[in-house]
């Protein structure tokens, strides 16, 4: 039987395959599977229809969010447009089932792959600009995108939006929360296990390269232009694979959510949570998730208790300057995100008495 | 024929609007190479200043636009001080992030207080100053703007090539190590530039407040058409804003008048990829002069 | 020992961190004197001047242990703000024009430790010891030559009134002839303005000419120090910077001896 691993008290790591791991102890293998069980069994039943959609939505924007890591925190490609791809993957899946019939397993992967197609005409100028240039291309291919989902009638519809077919897993009518509760976190488990591992291989460290240096990087011989896009592929995958699942979870779509702010919003979530963490996109999902939630919780009650609604002050307001607040507070005092946050949380338990 | 000289009027006074509000950007990005997304808001927050001070305290016309620009100015240093100074050194995309933010935080301030209705400043403006040759009719604002925009120009020009302040500013953005080893206060001279740039655009703010009526969402969207306007022009050079901001202008309303209304808003930004994969320094950006 | 300007005691320097650059420098400046500081590369003769300058911090590096001693009062680890106000400038290695500014531009920069005072007699002064820049004062110092701009960024220097000069390797990339202009006019500067000059060379044969004093440096720390007369004199200085054997042939590293001094010395 093999070794059973507690947490070494320093970096004893020997091989480049021990730095590779996913997992550094048993330990935390054991709290991964316990977890995931914990998830699909017990919440379904304790949560109430509400929190089941909010879990839902957290999932749903934990993989959009692993997308926008893999190309701002591994890669170092700042994009705008992400909020942008999330729309395309929404209504490719909606025309998919909707002009084509097509079951939802065939609809959601076939819409990532065409928001990836999409991206990646996106991610070309990337072979000549870098930085704040960047930034500002794919900040002109959000508005193109979100013009082309408004206007383009006979493709989207226009504004009138798209009313989506039941979702059916063979005669098994998966609408609900519940069903799609299962659903998105299959996904997620799966999307989040290809990405932690695809940073393993080496398009994860020709990525990683990139981002540190593209010279030497390219001096190294890796071709930049090519995994650059690449990048942008996945990335736009991710984004538009959430997108087809929210499609189908929301049951019909317009153009509007699909906005410059829900593009901030997944930018949000990558930097609350960590640059280049995984799991740090994911508590950056629930984080800000539950904070929009919360916020639209709170000013509602706000709104309707005695001294406000006297005073006729409109306390909707209040959720953007939080929001803004919440992001500009981690960039000041935690860059390194809720990952780095849980971390340091972790190792200061684990270390005690002794931590140096 | 009428038409087209219409369009080109107008094409022309909104163009040049743009640009003015594309000044106090370049003028950031100049200094310290740091992306404002909170541009829109910095002009938004110009115009309510005017609004309080002409509407709610009842000062005087002039009283009002030059406290107006004194607020926008101490804003100006504080936003260097507390949000940017601990930033200098960080990653891209902690700068663009924070201002992202604080452009969430002061439009969150700016609707708690005034709301989302189009507000407007009482007439003060004469009538002759408007003008009326056939066809080509400029309102008094435009006008006014024309003066004003032109005066700023002037000025800072003036300040930039001439003022010791402006030629410790310019050498900063230049060589910021070397300007350092000579004692240049670098840390003032970011604050000061985010004055100046506050002070440009809350002054830009008040004449766009003043043209079209006072609403944040108006103004924060422009705040993003700044975009491809300073792309265009070159994002380190001012009179490339006025004239990249023309050019976008008229690009504008060439197409709202003879394609469709609905195109005028995405063209800016289908030119600003092009002009970025065919030169990305802008038409007038600096070249950089190396030397090995 | 009362016209003693500068003194540096077992500073120790360390970047990030973790990479120790200097390992307890010691040494002293006098008034109105020129101070070489040679040594190879990686020696840390630039790091000493940017702990002097106060330009470390900016590079992440920090003075870890020491102090600068200067007019009497402590200056380690100080802006460079406030340290260019008490009279040190730093001319920065390689160069550093700001290219966009014109010649005339470049000098008043110059005068940011004396923003508002009137600078025109500093400007005239600089033109008198560099007639060059004259001719080109309204062009953009980017298409200026080498030697001009080393004339210009020690012309900006002296636009500060400095009390403390710093010259990190004034000599670097220039034509022979242009490095005797040079050296010549960093000796009028020091006898006609009274400058106290720290220069870090390459050049040792040039630099312990018109140096009074001189220090050598190895890995961080000094190795030898003395008047530049006993130093030009020194058979190991001879050899191992001026580039001759006892004999005045040039060195081999076959020579095991010469290896073995050598050694002693790191």
């Amino acid at each position: 039987m093999k070794k059973f691993h507690l947490h070494p008290c320093g970096n004893f790591r020997e091989r480049y395959t021990q730095e590779l791991t996913v997992f550094t102890t048993d330990f935390g293998r054991l709290w991964g599977v316990i977890g995931f069980v914990l998830l699909v069994t017990t919440v379904p039943w304790l949560a109430s229809p509400y929190m089941l959609y909010i879990i839902n939505m957290i999932g749903i924007a934990a993989i959009a969010a692993i997308g926008l890591n893999i190309l701002i925190g591994f890669t170092g490609q700042i994009s705008l447009g992400h909020g942008a791809f999330f729309g395309v993957g929404a209504y490719a899946a909606a025309i998919l089932a909707t002009r084509f019939h097509l079951p939802f397993f065939v609809t959601i992967p076939l819409a990532g792959l065409i928001t990836a197609m999409i991206g990646m005409i996106f991610g070309i100028p990337s072979g000549r600009l870098k930085g704040l240039y960047l930034t500002i291309a794919t900040l002109a291919g959000q508005f193109i995108i979100e013009y082309l989902l408004i206007h383009w009638d006979t493709l989207t519809k226009g504004t009138a939006g798209i009313t989506l077919p039941p979702t059916k897993l063979l005669t098994f009518s998966l609408q609900g929360d519940l069903g799609f509760y299962y659903l998105i976190f299959l996904a997620l488990a799966g999307m989040g296990w290809i990405a932690v591992n695809l940073m393993r291989t080496r398009y994860g460290r020709a990525f990683i390269a990139i981002r540190d240096n593209d010279r030497a990087a390219e001096g190294m011989g890796i071709p930049i232009f090519r995994y650059k896009l690449l990048s942008f592929g996945i990335s736009s995958f991710y984004a538009g694979f959430a997108g087809a699942l929210w499609a189908s979870y929301m049951g019909s779509i317009t153009a509007e959510p699909f906005n410059l702010s829900l593009s901030v919003e997944y930018i949000a979530m990558v930097i609350i949570g960590g640059l280049g963490s995984i799991s740090g996109s994911i508590y950056g999902a629930v984080f800000i998730t539950l904070l929009n939630e919360s916020l639209r919780f709170m000013t509602g009650i706000l709104m309707n208790s005695g001294i406000v609604a006297a005073s006729g002050l409109n306390m909707a307001p209040l959720r953007e300057f939080i929001f803004g607040l919440a992001i500009v507070m981690f960039i000041l005092i935690e860059p390194r995100g809720l990952a780095e946050l849980w971390r340091i949380t972790r190792s200061s338990f684990r270390l005690w008495p002794f931590s140096y | 024929m009428d038409f087209f000289i219409q369009l080109l009027v107008g094409g022309i006074s909104v163009g040049f609007l743009y640009g003015l509000s594309a000044m106090g950007f370049v003028m950031i990005f100049k200094s310290s190479s740091v992306l404002n997304f909170a541009h829109g808001e910095l002009l938004a927050i110009g115009a309510y200043f005017f609004l309080a001070f002409i509407v709610w305290a009842k000062l005087p016309f002039l009283l009002a636009f030059l406290l107006a620009l004194v607020g926008c100015f101490l804003l100006g240093i504080m936003i260097e001080r507390i949000f940017l100074r601990p930033l200098i050194g960080e990653p891209l995309i902690f700068v663009i992030m924070l201002t992202v933010g604080l452009a969430a935080m002061f439009k969150g301030i700016i609707l708690l207080i005034w709301g989302g209705n189009l507000h407007t400043y009482p007439n003060f403006l004469p009538e002759t100053l408007g003008i009326n040759w056939g066809v080509v009719r400029i309102p008094p604002v435009y006008s006014a703007t024309l003066v004003i925009g032109m005066l700023f120009l002037l000025l800072f020009g003036l300040f930039f090539k001439f003022s010791s302040q402006g030629i410790y500013m310019r050498s900063v953005a230049d060589n910021q190590r070397a300007a350092l080893s000579l004692g240049v206060h670098v840390k003032r001279v970011f604050a000061l530039s985010w004055a100046i740039a506050a002070l440009v655009a809350g002054m830009s703010g008040m004449v766009l407040g003043i043209i079209n009526g006072v609403n944040v969402h108006d103004l924060s969207a422009i705040g993003l058409k700044v975009f491809p306007v300073v792309i265009l022009g070159g994002l380190d050079s001012i009179g490339g804003a006025i004239i990249g901001g023309i050019i976008i202008g008229l690009l504008e309303t060439f197409t709202g008048g003879y394609l469709s209304p609905s195109l005028r808003d995405v063209v800016p930004y289908v030119i600003l990829v092009l002009i970025l994969l065919l030169k990305p320094y802008g038409l007038f950006g600096l070249k950089e002069i190396e030397r090995v | 020992m009362e016209n003693l300007l500068l003194q540096l005691n077992n500073i120790s320097v360390v970047y990030s961190d973790v990479i120790q650059v200097l390992k307890g420098v010691s040494l002293s400046v006098q008034k109105n004197r020129i101070v070489s500081l040679l040594g190879s590369n990686g020696a840390g003769k630039t790091t000493t001047l940017k702990a002097i300058s106060g330009l470390l911090k900016p590079e992440n590096g920090k003075v870890t242990d020491g102090t600068i001693l200067y007019q009497g009062r402590e200056l380690q680890n100080q802006a460079p703000e406030t340290i260019t106000r008490n009279g040190i400038i730093q001319v920065l290695e390689g160069r550093q024009p700001f290219k966009y500014l014109t010649i005339e531009e470049n000098l008043r920069v110059g005068t940011a430790t004396r923003w508002g005072k009137p600078y025109r007699s500093d400007l005239e002064k600089v033109y008198h010891y560099f007639p060059a820049l004259w001719k080109r004062r309204r062009g953009l110092a980017g298409y200026c030559s080498g030697g001009e701009l080393q004339m210009l960024v020690m012309g900006r220097a002296l636009m500060a009134h400095p009390e403390l000069l710093l010259l990190d390797e004034p000599s670097l990339g220039l034509a022979p002839l242009v490095v005797i202009e040079i050296f010549r006019i960093i000796r009028r500067i020091n006898e006609e303005e009274g400058t106290t000059i720290i220069l870090v060379e390459q050049n040792a044969r040039m630099a312990l000419q018109i140096a009074h004093h001189g220090y050598v440096m190895e890995n961080g720390k000094i190795v030898m120090e003395g008047s530049a007369d006993i130093l030009r004199d020194n058979p190991d200085i001879r050899e191992f910077y001026l580039g001759m054997s006892a004999a005045g042939n040039i060195k081999s590293y076959a020579d095991v001896k010469s290896y073995r001094r050598r050694k002693r010395w790191l």
